[in-house]
């Protein structure tokens, strides 16, 4: 399975806890993760990545093995810890505004 | 009637103020979606149990949140608000062409006949439209295509649609105002619009009195006379007798003519409801004197109300979505302050008292009779 650490404004829009774990299938990206995310808890659509063309919201970042992956390909595979659930896929929003 | 709801719709969250048709003591709930910016909650007028709410965030977007059981609990519904066909730009703040971005929902105006129908003002101006309780949205594109779209341009908080006016007599007739482009009206179901601005006169534009380009700030109208409409523009407020077709300035004796929201007493369409600010600059009221105005002849002859609100030292601002009034024999009027004060006034604005106090900005008010 793999993990995903969501921010806590997304925890309470979809009701979960700080981590929640999907089955992806194979290739592990970027955009195979948030498909799955998304299809899981419709109600984050939109609010990561845009609904049309899937481009990640400007104040948020994704982490994955404590890198930040952000700028990546979406498609392109992500470390296999990621993949056997060691690690986390962490979606970050940033540190800013009051 | 058995008491009045009130959605209070602030930067950091909702809350819900509910209390007996006395309406002198109140229980407050909240916050709900702690946190995020909430532009603006509204009730269906024919199922007071529907509540929408427009829910943001510069992080994650736009969220719309319904609810079935009037606020007790909420589900996220549709956030897919796509402009119609390739958006085209409108004018960005120093007059060169800027591509057409959707940002929020600042305005859900429910129908006054289907709970499932709801319409949205959002930023960059449009109108969109959900059929299935705000699961889908579709962009009225009419207003868009108007063609004086690429004239359009923001004003100090984006370029919003703001205002959403149902005609309760002419269900094809309906009224929208932009800042800044200006009011517009459809007569066939928003299938067509025309801008409805003779008459404003707005200097700080290249033409002061051109079609399109002014900054109106809020329109109101009374349900038994809906021809009548009541606007606060960036500066002036003014009246139309003729749905808009022309607007004659009745600021009067108003201290400054600068403001943002207007209502109108539900019982007496002549008497109308502003609070001024002192200027475009100053986005305070004048002397430091919080002070509603209300004018019992449709505008020129204002009084001020100030009984129960800070008549010292007090900095607030009241934006464009945070007055309302309830339909109780004896009307209510409510206000929000950027200052987290809720006032309310259960004499028609005699006297004020404040709800609460201490809640982040507020940034809308709406209110519920409820039966």
């Amino acid at each position: 399975m793999i993990r995903v650490v969501l921010p806590h404004h997304l925890r309470t829009l979809a009701q979960v806890d700080r981590e929640v774990k999907l089955s992806v299938p194979a290739p592990i990206t970027q955009r195979s993760i948030l498909d799955a995310l998304e299809s899981t808890y419709p109600m984050l659509r939109g609010t990561i990545r845009d609904h049309v063309t899937h481009q990640r919201r400007a104040f948020l970042r994704f982490f994955a093995c404590e890198e930040d992956i952000s700028h990546e390909p979406v498609d392109a595979p992500l470390p296999e810890a990621v993949g056997s659930g060691v690690e986390a896929f962490h979606i970050i929003g940033a540190i800013v505004g009051g | 009637m058995s008491g009045v709801r009130v959605l209070v719709g602030t930067r950091k969250g909702a809350f819900i103020l509910t209390s007996d048709g006395k309406r002198e003591r109140w229980e407050v709930t909240g916050p709900h979606f702690g946190g995020w910016e909430i532009y603006h909650m509204k009730g269906s007028p024919v199922d007071p149990n529907r509540i929408y709410a427009s829910q943001c965030s510069g992080w994650f977007g736009q969220v719309i949140q319904r609810s079935n059981d009037g606020g007790k609990s909420w589900a996220p519904v549709g956030n897919k608000f796509t402009y119609d066909g390739i958006p085209g730009t409108h004018q960005w703040y120093d007059g060169t062409p800027h591509p057409w971005e959707f940002k929020r929902v600042w305005h859900l105006e429910p129908s006054l006949s289907e709970p499932d129908t709801v319409y949205a003002g959002v930023e960059d101006a449009a109108l969109f439209r959900s059929t299935d309780g705000g699961v889908n949205w579709e962009e009225l594109s009419g207003l868009r295509g108007h063609g004086s779209g690429p004239r359009w341009q923001p004003g100090a908080g984006g370029m919003c649609l703001h205002t959403v006016l149902l005609d309760p007599a002419n269900p094809e007739r309906m009224f929208i105002a932009i800042s800044a482009a200006g009011a517009f009206r459809t007569d066939d179901g928003a299938k067509t619009w025309r801008p409805i601005n003779r008459g404003l006169r707005s200097e700080h534009i290249p033409d002061p009195t051109a079609e399109v380009g002014h900054c109106v700030h809020r329109i109101a109208m009374h349900r038994s006379r809906p021809g009548v409409l009541f606007m606060q523009k960036h500066w002036d407020v003014m009246r139309s007798d003729d749905a808009g077709d022309t607007w004659r300035e009745v600021s009067g004796n108003l201290p400054t003519d600068f403001g943002f929201p207007i209502d109108v007493h539900a019982h007496e369409p002549e008497t109308i409801y502003v609070v001024p600010i002192k200027s475009d600059s100053e986005h305070y009221p004048p002397d430091g004197k919080l002070r509603v105005y209300r004018s019992r002849t449709g505008g020129n002859e204002w009084e001020p109300l100030t009984k129960g609100l800070p008549q010292q030292d007090c900095y607030v601002n009241v934006l464009r979505d945070a007055m309302a009034v309830d339909s109780m024999d004896s009307c209510g009027i409510y206000f929000g302050t950027t200052g987290g004060q809720v006032y309310a006034s259960s004499d028609a604005g005699d006297s004020w008292e404040p709800v609460v106090r201490d809640l982040p900005a507020v940034l809308s008010v709406e209110v519920q009779t409820l039966p």
